[in-house]
């Protein structure tokens, strides 16, 4: 199929530091009016300025349909590689082909004006997307009911709530119809109520067979919407492909945490003189260390120590923290075959199984550690020692079942429900019903 | 402690199937409808220095204009307790305090006309014209949120500033019927050199407002010596005195500046008496070129505002 986009060697430099010294006098200002352009040239060959690039031979296509998140630290230049495809700011290299319409929203309420109220600005902030009125009138009773503010509509939003301004600003987005759509993270505003129906509105485009970009920190944000996912690091791409490859392939890098971690210096590994941490896994129920886990599979977190002196009752311990620092849960070892007893100098290998089904979809950075008890004594704690990360498929067979929404909560199991149905009530029963009961 | 019961989850998966398959089916056949254009509808590459105005994309977003328009002659008066009545005040107030000091202590000839009203019709064209200017050399700065998260012709924002004063304009042209009817000046044929000195006060205005905005940008030098500079302006301008003060000889070298055909005009139409053609041809002129080159200039250098402001 044709490309929607192509993105051929697109670069972007920019000047920092010195670049604006020789032109603060006014008598530059004055004369540089004038001649401007032959200042220009003659300038090019003698200012040393200091430059970066923020986009560096930047390649790739889209095709029509396509939901692709871009993902990258901050400065890798993704907010750049937006602006030149919204048409805000021109490439210094390279080119960019659009076949559609681009709608970007790279701001939440650009252009909202606090004098005016909330109807005023709907229409000047639907203006400023790209709606002509014709459109913005007709989609008004949707917007503004989407908006949940009916009441405060003829009110100045200089006198709304945060929520309430953004309620309405995001309202206004969302109704944007174009054919490719172009988002700046501009779904981590507002409560999570509103950010659901953000985002179910997202699934919405998604169907209509819109073509989105969209750039995010949020991991799960991005595995959920996207197929695919573009990594950018310093200006380049570093990788592209499938959304949840992708996104495990960044996280590990950013959370310098990867799904294994191993000591091989025995007496810098973190402990005391009576066990040292060896090696931390994350490993799948076949045995192999890797970071990205179904949420359908066991994971297996494996902790390797060396006890050094013999007769302590020792306990290895594991941590689990989201992406949001929330505490999803810890575990001790209770192995009866360990737990009441001392062990022996040796190196051991420990690993606890989390059955699938169990995690919620995201990021989980495990906490490895070695306790003693009586006296109670920290070995050691080695925070964010492994990471790993859980994604859905979204096969229908998961916790989620055909619901493709955001899902809040640490745990997202499975569980056995019990429906208990009274024939008797109903009134008018189908066959299909009565079959059902039988 | 495994959740999965084998049970539990063929359960949810053999009610998933359906449905499953006629989301994807949903999923993908606007795709297969959705046609894409042979050309390309933009193509983002860096542009040479000088490129051509682009009308079509000016038309499309005329909405825009209005709407900025609007929300700038809307925005200008509210919480104000006087509110649009001061587009009347500011040049009445004008008026009063040079028609008692020039006009009865100084006594400044005033062309046959009574004096406030030959001021009046004076900076009536000049409010124009310099409220116009020093709101649209600060309206791209001040739009900086809309330049670097939206995409429109940058052109729009300086000449919706200028719109914006079209208004003010307007009703002030209703209080110079008022006063013309009360000094009794009848209308002459001249009235329908009205809307030309109009339009060309307007562009003269757009040419300045975009030059200056743009250079405002990069240099904020501008709107510090903008006031001063238009201060300056309404002395060479013959705003608060005829044009007739001023020598013969001189007449030419003064009408080079725009703004004195423009003025006179405008109290040509008042008196009835014959247009100064040459003043009004050096007008024309200087508001052309100057409109070429702010607009080329602005179209070279918009590209880097996102940048830069």
């Amino acid at each position: 199929m044709k490309p929607i986009i192509t993105v051929e060697n697109i670069s972007k430099q920019y000047r920092i530091g010195t670049r604006e010294a020789p032109h603060h006098t006014l008598r530059d200002a004055l004369s540089s009016a004038v001649r401007n352009p032959f200042r220009r040239l003659r300038e090019q060959g003698q200012k040393k300025t200091e430059t970066i690039w923020a986009l560096k031979d930047v390649n790739f296509e889209i095709q029509p349909g396509e939901v692709v998140g871009i993902i990258g630290h901050n400065g890798a230049g993704k907010s750049t590689l937006l602006k030149i495809l919204s048409r805000i700011t021109e490439p210094t290299t390279g080119r960019a082909k659009l076949y559609g319409r681009i709608g970007s929203l790279l701001e939440v309420g650009t252009g909202f004006h606090p004098e005016l109220t909330g109807r005023e600005n709907m229409f000047l902030n639907g203006a400023i997307l790209g709606m002509n009125r014709a459109e913005i009138e007709r989609k008004f009773d949707e917007i503004l009911a989407f908006s949940e503010i009916e009441k405060f509509i003829d009110t100045p939003v200089k006198h709304y709530s945060s929520g309430m301004y953004l309620r309405l600003a995001f309202s206004v987005a969302v109704h944007l119809e174009p054919e490719i759509l172009i988002l700046d993270e501009v779904l981590a505003v507002g409560d999570s109520a509103f950010q659901l129906k953000c985002l179910e509105k997202m699934q919405d485009i998604r169907k209509d067979g819109r073509t989105i970009l969209f750039v995010s920190h949020s991991m799960q944000a991005i595995t959920r919407l996207c197929k695919r996912a573009i990594y950018l690091s310093e200006g380049r791409v570093m990788d592209d492909g499938p959304a949840h490859q992708i996104t495990s392939t960044y996280l590990s890098s950013r959370l310098k945490t990867s799904a294994e971690k191993v000591w091989t210096d025995l007496s810098t590994a973190p402990g005391t003189e009576t066990a040292r941490l060896c090696a931390v896994r994350v490993r799948t129920a076949d045995g192999d260390v890797a970071d990205t886990m179904d949420i359908r599979q066991p994971v297996g977190i494996e902790i390797e120590y060396e006890v050094l002196q013999s007769g302590s009752r020792l306990v290895p311990n594991l941590h689990f923290y989201n992406e949001e620092g929330v505490c999803v849960f810890v575990v001790g070892d209770l192995d009866e075959q360990w737990y009441r007893r001392t062990r022996p100098a040796g190196r051991y290998r420990s690993t606890a199984w989390i059955p699938g089904n169990y995690l919620s979809e995201g990021t989980l950075l495990v906490g490895a550690a070695l306790t003693s008890y009586d006296p109670s004594i920290v070995h050691f704690y080695e925070q964010e020692a492994v990471a790993f990360q859980v994604i859905d498929a979204q096969d229908g067979d998961s916790a989620r079942g055909d619901y493709t929404g955001p899902i809040p909560g640490v745990v997202r199991p499975i569980l056995r429900w019990n429906t208990e149905f009274d024939i008797s009530s109903q009134e008018t029963s189908t066959p299909a019903v009565e079959e059902a009961a039988l | 402690m495994d959740l999965t019961t084998s049970e539990g989850a063929r359960m949810l998966k053999s009610s998933a199937t359906p449905q499953d398959a006629s989301s994807t089916k949903a999923e993908l056949s606007p795709q297969a409808s959705l046609s894409l254009p042979e050309e390309p509808l933009f193509v983002i590459e860096p542009s040479n220095s000088w490129v051509a105005i682009n009308l079509r994309d000016l038309w499309g977003y005329r909405e825009l204009l209005y709407f900025l328009m609007w929300r700038d002659v809307k925005v200008r008066y509210k919480q104000t307790a006087l509110g649009i009545t001061w587009v009347v005040m500011q040049p009445l107030l004008t008026t009063l305090i040079f028609t008692v000091f020039l006009g009865m202590l100084v006594r400044v000839p005033s062309d046959g006309l009574p004096y406030p009203l030959m001021a009046y019709a004076g900076l009536l064209p000049w409010t124009f014209f310099s409220g116009s200017v020093s709101t649209s050399s600060n309206s791209l700065v001040s739009s900086a949120n809309l330049i670097t998260k939206v995409y429109f012709p940058r052109m729009i924002i300086p000449a919706a500033a200028v719109g914006a004063r079209l208004v003010d304009l307007g009703i002030a042209f209703v209080i110079l019927a008022g006063m013309m009817l009360y000094y009794r000046v009848s209308l002459t044929l001249n009235f329908f050199m009205l809307p030309v000195l109009v339009v060309l006060v307007t562009l003269l205005a757009l040419g300045f407002g975009m030059l200056t905005s743009a250079l405002n940008v990069k240099y904020r030098d501008v709107g510090m010596i903008l006031p001063v500079l238009i201060q300056l302006w309404m002395y060479v301008s013959p705003i608060l005195y005829p044009l007739s003060l001023i020598p013969e000889q001189w007449r030419g070298l003064y009408s080079i500046n725009p703004m004195v055909g423009i003025v006179d005009g405008f109290r040509s139409i008042l008196l009835g008496r014959p247009f100064n053609w040459t003043a009004l041809g050096f007008s024309t002129i200087i508001t052309i070129i100057l409109l070429i080159y702010s607009a080329y200039m602005f179209r070279r250098v918009e590209k880097g505002f996102a940048d830069v402001i």
